[in-house]
């Protein structure tokens, strides 16, 4: 279902999406195809949700306080407190996983201030105490991930 | 790195993607009152600074086929644990690998990789790999998987 040039573009520019007036026609220079061709490709694979976006990863905490947390959440009231949760716009990531510790989320403030107050007011509003995951160390390698996109 | 107000802004600006055209930072610069040449230069400084860790088109595991979504937690030896999260950082099947906080008694768990698979098979096969990495290092262990994926907008900064 995917091209070659879908399946090179996903894998190619997962670190160094060129930096240049024109990155498109780099990318196309650098594959041997036309800079429509690479737009067209790019714009399907957006379309298709299969990238989530073309732009800069920022380190975690180079900008603003971000933390990761936890909380165990009755299934009766998970529903709601979910949606309470992701309706902070401080709130990037909201995954329910298997576990006592159903809800997990990781959201970033402005500063360690603003991000307390939003886990203070998440905890306020749905009457659960929220188990606060800092990152204290990043270990990465600066690689892509490797996709196995065969089909 | 210190940031400007202009730093920010190219950030606050790029962080959902850069536009789908021809001269993607030339039409930041513009929507910014900047040149091309501005917010590519200031990128390449914070990319040069590690405030930008990489310009990247960011695949969703997701779509990809990549449905077994599982958050590894180990507790290991705290004097091990730099070691250790590097060498399972290295794992080509880890996107992410953290140090974080442990809440005893409720959580032993201080050390995170983030695995994807396209089965639960490969998933399992993956983190029988960093159970034998870390061996005797371990006490305890947890996978879990992600059953919805209830938001994701990748780190964004409010405002």
């Amino acid at each position: 279902m995917l091209s070659p040039l879908h399946k090179q573009l996903l894998n190619n520019y997962q670190q160094d999406f060129p930096l240049s007036p024109t990155p498109y026609r780099d990318i196309a220079d650098q594959l041997g195809v036309s800079e429509d061709e690479v737009l067209a490709a790019f714009q399907v694979l957006a379309e298709q949700q299969m990238i989530s976006r073309i732009g800069p990863v920022i380190a975690p905490n180079a900008i603003g306080s971000s933390a990761l947390v936890a909380m165990a959440v009755s299934d009766a009231d998970l529903a709601w407190v979910a949606e309470l949760v992701s309706s902070y716009p401080e709130v990037n990531h909201n995954y329910e996983r298997e576990n006592r510790f159903n809800l997990w989320f990781v959201l970033i403030g402005d500063n360690e201030e603003h991000l307390n107050s939003v886990i203070a007011d998440i905890e306020a509003r749905s009457g659960y105490p929220a188990m606060l995951l800092p990152m204290l160390a990043d270990y990465f390698i600066n690689l892509g991930f490797e996709l196995n996109l065969h089909d | 790195m210190q940031l400007d107000d202009i730093d920010r802004q190219i950030i606050h600006a790029t962080q959902a993607g850069l536009p789908l055209v021809a001269e993607p930072y030339q039409a930041i610069a513009a929507q910014l009152g900047l040149t091309a040449d501005d917010v590519m230069q200031r990128m390449s400084k914070m990319h040069q600074d590690g405030v930008i860790r990489r310009i990247a088109a960011v695949p969703n595991h997701y779509k990809l086929g990549y449905h077994y979504n599982g958050m590894t937690v180990w507790d290991v030896e705290e004097e091990h644990v730099h070691r250790l999260g590097q060498r399972v950082a290295e794992l080509p099947f880890v996107s992410h690998c953290y140090q974080r906080p442990r809440h005893l008694p409720d959580w032993p768990y201080n050390l995170f990789a983030m695995v994807h698979a396209k089965t639960e098979q490969d998933a399992e096969r993956q983190i029988a790999v960093i159970a034998e990495l870390l061996g005797d290092d371990v006490r305890r262990q947890a996978v879990l998987y992600s059953s919805k994926i209830l938001k994701k907008t990748g780190l964004r900064i409010a405002g």
